[in-house]
């Protein structure tokens, strides 16, 4: 019994936190290559900047969240939402506008997007330092130990608080993008553009609008996934390394441009990590007595080691991309 | 008819081209209100290219296009669409994972407040697409993408409609079911200009008949005269 809380905890609620942000940085960058057919290499300095508007805006009111019960960097994350979307559309403006004027191929936009994650980075470190940072600043981060009804279930399901809120809004930025995509003008016109630009700019859809569009919601989701990330760990200025990766490989996993395709790639990249670091030992001990006596169980029985965690996306981009180049979902070739 | 009533298009000396090669060297070109016009010739005649340039997608050079007497040439396509054009390319010319109905509504995203209204209107003039409105287009057979694309141009009313070879590739069976349509979308009042290979048939049904070559008119009459002129016929309808 204890076992499966060990598992439960340490790979259902782990790879459910990390699938959770992989998908939702996924999502944007599966947005953005479906509209502008480039792979925007800046976005998960996009999720940094995110995070950093929200420790800012926490820094300076840190009580704000007190009066209304929850911690002030929640608060904070529908305006660091807004914030990240202008600079988004501001990036866009700025940088790939004038190359995609100039009817530059794709790859000058991905070397365009190296340069803004430079930017981006270079310019969050010199304001906010170096080391790792909590985005709980005035608040205590809550910790729920769940004890289980069942006999000999010592240790209890342990979730925290800043998990809790991270689930909850995953499944709100998920059902919301659905009815987005699905119901509304613009979100209609979003896929129109995706399937056929000419016949989208032929049939009056106004591509600039639909460009902006999609820079606000890649903005918005970037804020929410670095956010999300930062307050279940810390905030770091280089927490774009250890996302590009993740991110990428999750969009390619569900297929380029199918936006449920990059959420199924979250989790399973999310999932695939979370269960190549765990130690297997454990869920092999109960059975231990019954195993053959020249069978010693080693003590740590994980895939890789904790520190290697990085190769297991790296793997499975490199598995996807020599034996399924379209993903899961059938989506584009990068 | 008064002095003062303007054509639905009047292309005047139209010179155009991709990167700076003219294919088109002085394309002129008049249809009213509520005429067909069926623009034949030998492959790389421009015909094509003739249409792309009335909707925009083609820089004109040199000489002007007047819709209702407004120069329109090398204006975008959504204002195109705006001031009452509707482009139907030859091919891609479907949204083929949105369904049916999302195809048509992208047709009035100028208009959204037509929107119901023409889809009962489309629904009703093409039936067989109400059965398959909630299909992904792009799994529909030619002839139904073909009626996908004609009522996805339609839902924004246009006063003029550009068919770019609207029968390329269909069965004879359906051949026939578009130019009826084709005939029955003018008689509601909407000028038609169309490119199409199937020169005698689109002739037809043609009050005015544009033949290309090597991007210049070589004949402009009516589409009876035309189909009757023997010179015609000899170079351009295989005798």
């Amino acid at each position: 019994m204890n076992e499966l809380v060990f598992f439960i905890n340490n790979v259902v609620i782990s790879g459910s936190v990390s699938g959770s942000i992989y998908a939702i940085g996924a999502i944007g960058v599966t947005l953005i290559f479906s509209i502008m057919r480039f792979a925007h290499f800046a976005h998960a300095d996009m999720m940094t900047f995110g995070a950093f508007m929200v420790l800012l805006l926490t820094t300076l009111f840190p009580a704000a969240g007190a009066s209304l019960g929850v911690p002030t960097a929640v608060l904070m994350l529908p305006l660091a939402m807004l914030l990240t979307a202008a600079l988004a559309v501001g990036i866009d403006k700025t940088f790939y506008k004038p190359l995609r004027a100039h009817g530059v191929k794709p790859i000058v936009l991905v070397i365009g997007s190296l340069g803004v994650t430079l930017i981006l980075q270079g310019l969050i470190r010199l304001f906010s330092g170096t080391g790792g940072q909590s985005l709980y600043v005035d608040d205590r981060k809550e910790i729920f130990r769940l004890a289980l009804p069942f006999e000999g279930a010592r240790a209890p399901i342990v979730v925290t608080e800043p998990q809790i809120y991270l689930f909850v809004i995953t499944i709100v930025a998920v059902v919301a993008l659905h009815l987005f995509l699905n119901r509304s003008r613009l979100g209609k016109a979003m896929r129109a553009m995706s399937d056929n630009p000419e016949l989208a700019q032929a049939s009056g859809i106004n591509t600039n609008t639909i460009v902006a569009v999609t820079w606000m919601i890649a903005g918005a989701l970037a804020a929410i996934a670095g956010t999300l990330l930062s307050l279940d760990v810390t905030f770091k200025p280089d927490l774009s390394f250890f996302l590009l990766l993740p991110i990428f490989a999750a969009a390619i996993v569900g297929g380029v441009g199918h936006p449920y395709g990059a959420i199924a790639g979250g989790f399973v990249v999310g999932f695939a990590e979370t269960l190549a670091v765990f130690n297997w030992n454990v869920l092999l001990r109960p059975f231990r007595d019954s195993l053959p006596a020249w069978l010693e169980l080693p003590s740590n029985l994980a895939f890789v080691g904790t520190e290697y965690k990085i190769v297991v996306p790296f793997f499975i981009l490199v598995a996807i991309l020599v034996w399924r180049p379209t993903g899961l979902f059938k989506g584009k070739v990068i | 008819m008064s002095s003062t009533t303007r054509p639905l298009i009047d292309a005047r000396d139209v010179h155009g081209g991709y990167g700076g090669m003219n294919i088109l060297n002085g394309v002129n070109m008049t249809l009213e209100a509520d005429e067909v016009g069926v623009i034949v010739g030998p492959n790389g005649a421009g015909k094509s290219t003739m249409l792309k340039a009335v909707f925009g997608l083609l820089h004109v050079n040199q000489g002007e296009i007047l819709l209702n007497g407004q120069p329109i040439q090398n204006l975008p396509p959504n204002q195109l669409v705006q001031r009452g054009m509707g482009f139907v390319p030859q091919e891609k010319n479907v949204f083929p994972s949105l369904s049916v109905q999302e195809n048509l509504e992208m047709g009035a995203f100028l208009k959204p407040q037509n929107v119901k209204r023409m889809l009962a209107q489309i629904y009703e003039f093409f039936p067989p697409l109400y059965e398959k409105r909630r299909q992904p287009a792009g799994e529909l057979s030619g002839g139904q993408r073909q009626m996908v694309a004609m009522g996805r141009a339609l839902m924004a009313e246009p006063s003029l409609l550009l068919l770019d070879e609207p029968t390329a590739g269909l069965s004879p069976l359906y051949m026939n079911e578009i130019f009826d349509r084709v005939k029955q979308i003018n008689a509601a009042g909407v000028g038609i200009l169309m490119v199409e290979q199937n020169a005698k048939q689109a002739l037809a049904i043609a009050d005015k008949g544009f033949v290309l070559a090597a991007g210049q008119n070589r004949f402009t009459d009516t589409g009876a005269a035309l189909l009757a002129d023997p010179d015609v016929a000899k170079s351009f309808l295989g005798g």
